[in-house]
C-alpha cells in the first residue's frame, strides 16, 4: 500500500490560494490511486511556479531549464522505458519557450505525461502576459492589452491527433486527480491542460471565472475527433472539463533500459572489422 | 612525384559518382597495404558545381594531403581547369576521350568502347585507374563484388566484365605509370575509416548508447555512423526537432542512465549551450561532438575551419569544468572519444570533442583498434547504502556519487537551480560558494589527467610550429620539408585545460615560436597566451575554408623567416 504521506509535506514559495496547492494535492491522490511509491517515478519540470512542483513531493525529479522539460523527460523515457514519467510545467514554459518540443513531444508519441499548468500569465515573473493570455488583456508588459491571439493548447493538441488530451480545474480536486491518473494510465503522450488561478497575477481570469466557465464533461466520446475540435473550440466562452480526445495509436516504439545496456565485444569488433 | 608517396585527384560535378570511385580507389589502395590519406573538397549541392576526391597514398605514412597532383581524373572539362597547374612534372590527366585535355600528358578513355551504357563509367575509371596505380586486380574484384553482391550475380558479372576490360586497356596503353613500392610491415588488419566514423566508433567503444542529434554538414555523418552500426548493437536514438532538443534530451538520457552523446556544428552547437550549462550545473555526464565548418552564421556549409574553439572554450553561462579534446588523426578522433566518455561520467560534467570538415571526411587507413586493451570507461552506481542519498554531497575532490534513478529506494534528485547537497533549492551564501566551488574543484581532477602536447622533431628548434586537432599533419610535413633550419612540431590533442609544465620547455626552447591555426584569429595561440603568459612570435593563419597543406604552411613560414 503506497499512501500520500511517502510523498512527504514540504515549505513552499507559493502564495496563498495559489492553485498549485491543489493540482500538487490532486497529482499525489492519482499516483497514490496507481500504487506508486516515490522512487517509482521520474518527474522532468521546467522553470515557472509551476515547475517547483518537484522539490514539493518526494520523487525521482530533474528539475531543468525553462521551455526544456519535454526534451528531458523524454530522454528519461528513452534511457528506462519501464519507469513512468511526468512531465509538469506552466504555460509559458510547455507553450512558449517550449512550443517546438511541445509539438514535436505529440508527433513522438512517447508515454509520457505532460501536466500543464495553465494560469494564463507568468507567475514567477511577476504578470506579464503568457501564450495563454486573452488578447487584449492589460498586463505590466502589454499595458496597451496583449497584441497576440492566445494559444488554444488543446486545439492544437486535437488536431495533431494527440493520443490522450484532457482538460482538468484545480477547483474541482477529485476530477483533477482523475484525469492525471487516467493521462498516467493511457500508453503514450498525454496531455492534461489544467486551468488553475494566479492569486497574484491574473485578476481576470480568476478562480470564480475559471468556476462560472468551466463544467465537467458528461456523454462526450473521446474517440470523435470532430467532436473534440468542437469542445477545444468553446475556450474561453466555456472550459469543457475532462478527456477531449483520445486515441490508441502506437506509441514511440521502447526498448531496453540503458543503464543495465552493455555491448557484447565480440559484436563491437564485428563492426570494426566492416571497415577492413 | 614523390617517391615514397603519390596523389591521385578525382574532379567533377556533384552526382557524377566521384566520391564513389575516389572511396573504391582509396579502399583498394589500402588493402594493397599502402598508407592512405583523402582530401574532399565538396560544394553544399547535390548536382553540378565542382568538388574534388584526393587520394594520397604511399609506403610511408601519410599525415597530409597535398596540393601537387600526379594523376588528375578530370571527369569535367572544369576539372582541367582548375587543377592543371598543380600537375607535377611527370603529371598525367586521366579524361574521358571527349574532354580537352590541352598539352597536357594524358591518357584518354573511350568510355564509350569500353562500357555498354553510361552507369558502367565509374567502373571504368576504377578500371583504369587501378591499372594506373598498379593495384592488384583480384583486389578491385573482390570490392566490386562486394558491392554489387545484393544486386544479384548478374550485375557483379557485368561489373567485373567492364572492370577488366578497362583495367586491360590500361595497361595497353603507352604511358610509363610509376608503381609505389608496399610498406614492409603488413602485419595486423587495416581500416578505411573517416575521422566522423572514428568518432562514432569510439563512442560505441565506450558503450555510448545514446545519441541526439539535428542533421547538420559536416558533423552529420557521426550520427549516421552511429545509427548505422550502433542501432543493431542496442544504441537508442533520435532525430529531433532541434539542437535545443537534442541536448536536454540527451541530458534527460544521461541522468536515467543512458551514455549520452549529441553531435552537431557550430551554428547548432551555439543553441546547445544553454544545456551545456544545465548539464554543468546538474553534473550530468553528457559528451558533445562539435565539427566544425567556416562561420560565422551559415558560412561555408562544407568547408573547414578551427575557428570554434573559443565558442566550445565559453559555451555556457556560469563557471563549471570541462575538457576539450581535439584530435589530429582518425585514430586520435577513435581514442579521444572514447576518453570524453570515461571523463564524462568520472567528472560529471559536459566533455567536448572538437574535430573539423577536413578530419571529418578524411578517409585514412589506420590499423585494427584494440578494444580489448582500452581502459575501462567509468560508471555510475545503480545501487548506494547511502540513506538519505545525498546527490551534491561535498566531497574533497568535488565528486559526489552519482546514482541512476529507479534501481533502488532512493530517490535521485537533480536541479539546474544553485541547491543544497539534496538537491533542494537555496539561495543561501555559504551554501552557494560551497557548491559553486565544489563543482569547480572537479576541474583540479580533469587538469590532472590532462594528456599533455605531442612533440615532433629536435630540441631546440630555429622555428616551433605550434599548433592543435587536423593540422598536425601539414605541419609535420612542411617541417620535414623545409631547408635550411630546424622545424619542430608541437601538437595539442586535448586544447582545454592547459598544463603549463607540459610544454612551456618547447615554447622557450625555440628560436620562434609560430601558430599554424585554420582560423583568423589564433584562437589557441591567445589561449596559451592566456593560461601561460606566452606570446607566440608569429602566425600561419588559413580562413579560406580550405585546409592547411604542407604547401600553405611552408608559404606561410618563407613569408616569415
Amino acid at each position: 500500500m503506497v499512501s500520500i504521506e511517502q510523498y512527504g509535506e514540504f515549505d513552499t514559495s507559493w502564495c496563498p490560494g495559489c492553485g498549485n496547492f491543489p493540482l500538487l494535492k490532486g497529482m499525489k491522490e492519482a499516483l497514490v490511486d496507481l500504487g506508486l511509491q516515490p522512487h517509482e517515478i521520474l518527474v522532468s519540470s521546467g522553470i515557472g511556479q509551476a515547475a517547483k512542483t518537484p522539490h514539493y513531493m518526494k520523487c525521482n525529479m530533474f528539475n531543468g531549464l525553462h521551455g526544456r522539460s519535454l526534451p528531458v523527460a523524454q530522454g528519461m523515457k528513452m534511457a528506462n522505458p519501464e519507469m513512468p514519467v511526468i512531465c509538469e510545467s506552466g504555460d509559458g514554459c510547455s507553450y512558449g519557450e517550449g512550443g517546438n518540443h511541445f509539438l514535436a513531444a505529440i508527433r513522438r508519441n512517447m508515454d509520457i505525461t505532460l501536466l500543464v499548468h495553465n494560469n494564463q500569465i507568468y507567475g514567477l515573473t511577476k504578470g506579464q502576459g503568457s501564450p495563454t493570455t486573452t488578447r487584449g488583456q492589460v498586463t505590466k508588459t502589454q499595458p496597451d492589452g496583449v497584441p497576440s491571439e492566445a494559444f488554444n493548447p488543446v486545439a492544437v493538441a486535437i488536431s495533431m491527433k494527440a493520443s490522450f488530451v484532457a482538460r482538468a480545474f484545480t477547483g474541482e480536486t477529485d476530477h483533477l486527480a482523475s484525469m492525471i491518473k487516467a493521462g498516467m494510465e493511457h500508453k503514450g503522450f498525454a496531455l492534461i491542460d489544467i486551468m488553475q488561478p494566479c492569486v497574484s497575477f491574473n485578476k481576470v481570469n480568476t478562480f470564480g471565472w475559471y468556476k462560472e466557465h468551466s463544467y465537467i464533461l458528461e456523454d462526450h466520446d473521446p474517440s470523435d475527433w470532430i467532436a473534440a475540435m468542437k469542445l477545444a473550440d468553446e475556450f474561453p466562452d466555456k472550459i469543457p472539463l475532462g478527456v477531449l480526445y483520445t486515441n490508441d495509436k502506437e506509441p514511440y516504439p521502447t526498448s531496453e533500459v540503458l543503464a543495465k545496456k552493455r555491448y557484447d565485444k565480440e559484436e563491437l569488433k564485428k563492426v570494426l572489422q566492416s571497415y577492413a | 612525384m614523390s617517391e615514397a608517396n603519390m596523389n591521385v585527384v578525382i574532379g567533377g560535378e556533384a552526382g557524377q559518382g566521384l566520391a564513389t570511385v575516389g572511396q573504391l580507389l582509396a579502399k583498394a589502395v589500402t588493402r594493397a597495404g599502402y598508407h592512405m590519406l583523402v582530401n574532399q573538397d565538396y560544394m553544399s549541392r547535390i548536382r553540378g558545381g565542382h568538388n574534388f576526391f584526393s587520394i594520397r597514398f604511399g609506403s610511408t605514412s601519410v599525415d597530409s594531403h597535398t596540393e601537387d597532383i600526379d594523376i588528375l581524373v578530370a571527369l569535367t572539362a572544369e576539372t582541367v581547369e582548375l587543377h592543371a597547374d598543380e600537375l607535377t612534372d611527370n603529371g598525367i590527366i586521366i579524361a574521358g576521350d571527349d574532354i580537352d585535355t590541352g598539352d597536357h600528358k594524358a591518357l584518354k578513355i573511350p568510355f564509350k568502347e569500353l562500357a555498354p551504357k553510361q552507369l558502367f563509367y565509374n567502373v571504368v575509371a576504377l578500371g583504369v585507374l587501378g591499372a594506373s596505380v598498379c593495384v592488384d586486380p583480384s583486389i578491385l574484384e573482390k570490392l566490386l563484388k562486394e558491392r554489387f553482391e545484393k544486386k544479384g550475380e548478374d550485375i557483379v558479372k557485368s561489373n567485373l566484365e567492364v572492370l577488366h576490360k578497362s583495367y586491360e586497356w590500361a595497361k595497353s596503353q603507352e604511358v610509363d605509370f610509376t608503381c609505389l613500392e608496399l610498406p614492409e610491415s603488413q602485419g595486423k588488419t587495416k581500416l578505411m575509416m573517416h575521422g566522423n566514423e572514428a568518432i562514432a566508433m569510439g563512442a560505441l567503444a565506450a558503450g555510448c548508447n545514446f545519441v541526439s542529434f539535428y542533421p547538420m554538414t559536416p558533423s552529420t555523418s557521426v550520427a549516421t555512423t552511429m545509427i548505422t552500426k550502433g542501432r543493431h548493437l542496442g544504441m537508442k536514438y533520435e532525430q529531433v526537432e532541434d539542437e535545443i532538443a537534442a541536448m536536454n534530451i540527451a541530458i534527460g538520457a544521461s541522468f536515467a542512465g543512458a551514455k549520452a552523446m549529441v553531435t552537431t556544428s557550430g551554428g547548432g552547437f551555439a543553441l546547445m549551450t544553454e544545456g551545456i550549462s544545465l548539464a554543468g550545473v546538474s553534473e550530468t555526464p553528457v559528451v558533445t561532438i562539435v565539427v566544425q565548418r567556416p562561420g560565422p552564421a551559415t558560412g561555408l556549409a562544407t568547408r573547414t575551419e578551427q575557428a570554434d574553439l573559443n565558442l566550445v572554450l565559453y559555451a555556457g553561462h556560469g563557471e563549471f569544468p570541462r575538457a576539450i579534446f581535439a584530435p589530429g588523426t582518425v585514430e586520435e578522433c577513435f581514442y579521444l572519444t572514447h576518453r570524453a566518455f570515461d571523463l564524462a561520467e568520472q567528472y560529471q560534467t559536459p566533455m567536448f570533442v572538437l574535430s573539423d570538415q577536413y578530419l571529418a571526411d578524411s578517409y585514412r587507413d589506420v590499423e585494427m583498434f584494440d578494444i580489448d586493451t582500452l581502459p575501462e570507461v567509468a560508471e555510475p552506481m545503480l545501487e548506494t547504502d547511502a540513506d538519505p542519498y545525498l546527490r551534491y554531497e561535498l566531497t574533497e575532490d568535488g565528486v559526489s556519487p552519482r546514482l541512476i534513478p529507479g534501481f533502488s529506494n532512493q530517490l535521485v534528485r537533480a536541479d539546474s537551480h544553485e541547491h543544497a547537497e539534496n538537491s533542494s533549492m537555496t539561495e543561501d551564501p555559504d551554501n552557494r560558494v560551497r557548491q559553486n566551488s565544489k563543482r569547480l574543484v572537479k576541474g583540479c581532477g580533469i587538469w590532472q589527467d590532462v594528456i599533455g602536447p605531442d612533440y615532433y622533431g629536435e630540441d631546440n628548434p630555429d622555428v616551433l610550429l605550434m599548433c592543435w586537432g587536423s593540422s598536425v599533419g601539414a605541419c609535420l610535413e612542411a617541417a620535414d620539408t623545409y631547408e635550411g633550419k630546424k622545424v619542430s612540431v608541437l601538437h595539442f590533442k586535448q586544447v582545454y585545460p592547459l598544463r603549463e609544465e607540459q610544454f612551456m620547455d618547447y615554447l622557450e626552447s625555440a628560436g620562434e615560436v609560430v601558430a599554424v591555426e585554420g582560423n583568423a584569429t589564433g584562437q589557441f595561440a591567445k589561449l596559451v597566451a592566456q593560461e601561460t603568459g606566452f606570446r607566440v612570435g608569429s602566425y600561419v593563419l588559413r580562413f579560406d575554408g580550405r585546409p592547411l597543406s604542407p604547401q600553405y604552411v611552408l608559404k606561410g613560414l618563407k613569408s616569415i623567416i
